[in-house]
């Protein structure tokens, strides 16, 4: 909240005007409302590995919004477009010509060789040379407009019913203030979606496509979110026994009969989607649902094999293909990354490892992780050790100072990390909702903001002015 | 409307329906059981009960001899029951739990709350009251169902789904209920004293929720040619085997249209069925013999139940 001289930051002014005025007992009784809010809504999230397995939990909900002027969002927008535009491109030229690697900007084995490449894609032609329609980019902040990017996710994002409930809930809890402030709308965003998948349908589709949302079922982490969104969009939430392939085509079995499907907003993982081309034992998926994608007769979003440009041992050359399928200077930076395959990089993770964040390149949810600082020597010795038997499958990162955000924690309002993950949704042009998903490490100079690792989240707010009227 | 959907609508609604049902069999047998006591032999209420229910086999398999006790257990709580209240408690919320961004508010509230306050039959069961407090929230519990779906949901598919699962279950419900006593309907049964049939009669109507139905309607003591009447042919009778399926030849009618004119096999079985317990009289009933024309009920409102799953949801 504070700029670097220990001031308040401009579009803060509102925010600490009103928490100064706001005792810690009002505070409290907004926090308990929220909860029961969400608790009602059903708004939770499963977490794995739990004790009791399937359990329900909500994600710890914090009042205080994170805000962000008008200035601040143009530059990050800007800056969200050229990155997913230059992803879509990269992953089209990976899947095709591969003039990336006949440039020697990357090598071949690190492509080929990744696991998230996908050989079924190779020579295949999607709709408007899309593959990451939906694409969620983990940022965060150092200084005023430093943004940097911690991570693409290319493949099926989550996180944005959060955004729209955490919305909703700050509107009912303080109406006083959306009253008196200027704060950018999210609630279009399933609208925008929409838009969006519906551009993606194969042109025989028509103008009105049938649009679906492809649920692994309501065991999964995410349900509530796929749910909320059919519902939002007002389309089908289906199962893989709601579909069959028959003649070239996906149908969905209704109380019509069979009804042909256009556009599959799939939140299935590769892996899972089609028993017949990939895993055999996966009863999530569509049997011949591959096959009916490369005949161009139903359009998957995201693409299969989209998480080739997210993995993090190629996140290092995302700067790169903003320079070289664009032509442009990014505008977003990268963390600095040190790549463990390589020895020399290697060896100056290795001695530097307590200052450091090392990641494994296939892990996601904040598992398999190091942070050095808040790390014991012992557990910095462990993990070096597995580094070093298994280094092509490290990255690592220093340590970032990351900018807080005012939280209300048990000791009062503090400053906590936080983290941002704006939605940018391509189709005919690009769509950024103003906002996103703000997760927060809630334990005391922590700086793992994932919900499986107990994060929590709040509203999002781009402050576009104080309105002219309120006092 | 996805055929996973109609199917959970369905289901849900036959669920409930079921546990109402189970609720008011158990009543009529403690009833018989208590009045027992007083100088009318019971017969073997427990026993009739789990054929009512459909589930003397299941119960056969578990326990050896029939006792009070054992039926309320199995058809209250045995979780291994798929007809006990607790078990069509559970598997009416979570067809409904899947369908909770379709359902309205009120009618997932209706179904969540049962669910989320199901201890209650446990808790009852060792009271001193318990049975007759369990039998009156579970009626409770479906009444606050019925009047959520009625009273709140939009005239649409789904709603014809659910209106066909009641009706379906009741249908089935009010045939074997009938079927079970069959024997005391029978008119050239000999009466043996009179006491315990006219307690039998009263049972069957006691189940049905007919008593006062009875009164108003007949005004006369209770006589089992017109128990017959009201609880196979009488249109004003809700649990009527006729009444349930002018709710099933109206849910499928209204289905019909509403998907632009497209009829089939359930509809035409229905339409049949219909026609029959429109135009049949008891005498009629009782030329074709009794226990017959309730077991041909039963299996046509089976095959009607596959037609819809056939047409809407495979």
């Amino acid at each position: 909240m504070n700029g670097h001289d220990g001031a308040v930051r401009a579009p803060y002014e509102a925010v600490k005007s009103w928490l100064d005025r706001t005792p810690n007992e009002i505070l409290d009784l907004k926090t308990a409302a929220a909860e029961g809010l969400f608790r009602r809504l059903g708004v939770t999230f499963a977490v794995y590995d739990d004790a009791t397995a399937g359990a329900e939990r909500l994600i710890p909900f914090d009042i205080i919004p994170r805000v962000l002027d008008m200035a601040e969002w143009e530059q990050l927008s800007a800056g969200l477009d050229q990155r997913v535009r230059a992803l879509n491109a990269f992953l089209h030229d990976v899947y095709h010509e591969r003039e990336f690697i006949r440039a020697g900007k990357i090598s071949e084995e690190k492509i080929l060789m990744n696991p998230a490449f996908l050989a079924e894609m190779q020579g295949l032609d999607v709709a408007r040379g899309l593959y990451t329609h939906i694409c969620g980019v983990d940022i965060v902040r150092t200084g005023a407009s430093d943004f940097y990017v911690l991570e693409d996710n290319c493949r099926t994002p989550s996180g944005v019913s959060y955004m729209l409930e955490n919305r909703e809930t700050m509107i009912r809890l303080f109406p006083e203030l959306f009253s008196a402030l200027d704060i950018a709308p999210v609630d279009n965003y399933p609208i925008a979606l929409f838009e969006t998948l519906q551009e993606a349908a194969p042109a025989r589709a028509g103008p009105n496509p049938t649009i679906v949302v492809l649920t692994p079922g309501r065991y999964n982490s995410a349900y509530y979110e796929h749910a909320f969104l059919a519902d939002e969009m007002g389309v089908e939430l289906v199962e893989g026994p709601d579909l069959v392939v028959e003649n070239g085509y996906v149908f969905m079995r209704t109380t019509e009969g069979r009804k042909r499907v256009d556009v599959i907003y799939r939140r299935i993982d590769d892996d899972y989607l089609d028993p017949l081309a990939f895993r055999h034992d996966s009863a999530l998926g569509v049997a011949g649902i591959m096959a009916v994608y490369r005949l161009g007769n139903v359009t998957l979003v995201n693409a299969p094999g989209a998480g080739i440009a997210d993995d993090k041992s190629i996140y290092p050359y995302t700067p790169e293909m903003v320079r070289f399928f664009l032509g442009e200077e990014p505008i977003l930076s990268n963390v600095e990354t040190w790549d463990c395959s390589d020895p020399a990089q290697c060896s100056h993770v290795l001695a530097n490892i307590e200052d450091m964040v090392v990641k494994n390149v296939h892990g996601s949810g904040g598992y398999g992780m190091l942070v050095g600082p808040t790390s014991t020597k012992e557990e910095c010795a462990a993990f070096a050790k597995i580094v070093e038997t298994y280094p092509e499958r490290y990255i690592a990162q220093p340590t970032l100072a990351l900018s807080t955000s005012p939280t209300y924690v048990d000791q009062g309002v503090a400053p906590r990390h936080v983290d941002l993950r704006p939605f940018v949704l391509s189709g005919e042009t690009t769509r950024i909702i103003p906002g996103g998903l703000t997760r927060v490490a809630l334990r005391e100079g922590s700086l793992v903001v994932n919900s499986s690792q107990g994060g929590g989240t709040k509203d999002t707010w781009v402050l576009r002015g104080v309105k002219a009227d309120a006092s | 409307m996805l055929s996973r959907t109609a199917m959970n609508h369905y289901w849900l609604a036959r669920y409930v329906e079921r546990t109402d049902y189970v609720a008011r069999l158990l009543d009529s047998a403690a009833r018989m059981t208590a009045l027992a006591s007083t100088g009318v032999a019971a017969g073997n209420e427990w026993e009739s009960l789990l054929v009512a229910a459909g589930c003397k086999e299941a119960f056969d398999a578990v326990y050896d001899k029939v006792t009070s006790e054992r039926v309320i257990e199995f058809m209250t709580l045995d979780p291994n029951n798929p007809s006990s209240i607790a078990s069509a408690m559970d598997q009416a919320r979570a067809n409904a739990r899947v369908e909770r961004a379709v359902l309205n508010t009120d009618t997932w509230a209706a179904v969540n709350d049962t669910w989320l306050a199901r201890d209650v039959v446990e808790n009852a069961r060792s009271g001193p009251d318990g049975l007759r407090e369990i039998v009156d929230w579970v009626k409770s519990r479906a009444n606050a169902f019925r009047g959520a779906w009625e009273g709140t949901m939009l005239r649409r598919d789904s709603y014809q789904f659910i209106r066909l699962g009641l009706a379906i279950e009741r249908a089935d419900n009010t045939a074997r209920l009938l079927d079970v006593k069959y024997h005391v309907l029978m008119p050239k049964h000999d009466p043996i004293g009179g006491g315990l049939d006219h307690a039998h009669w009263d049972s069957i109507l006691r189940a049905a929720t007919a008593l006062r139905a009875y009164q108003h309607i007949y005004r006369e003591a209770v006589k089992p040619r017109q128990v017959i009447d009201l609880l196979a042919l009488n249109p004003e009778m809700p649990r009527s085997i006729r009444a349930a399926y002018d709710e099933i030849a109206g849910g499928l009618s209204a289905l019909s249209t509403f998907y632009g004119g497209r009829t089939g096999e359930a509809q035409r079985l229905a339409g049949s069925t219909h026609a029959r317990l429109k135009y049949a009289t008891v005498e009629e009933i009782f030329d074709f013999g009794l226990h017959e024309f309730l077991e041909d009920m039963v299996a046509r409102t089976d095959r009607i139940g596959a037609a819809i799953q056939g047409q809407y949801m495979s």
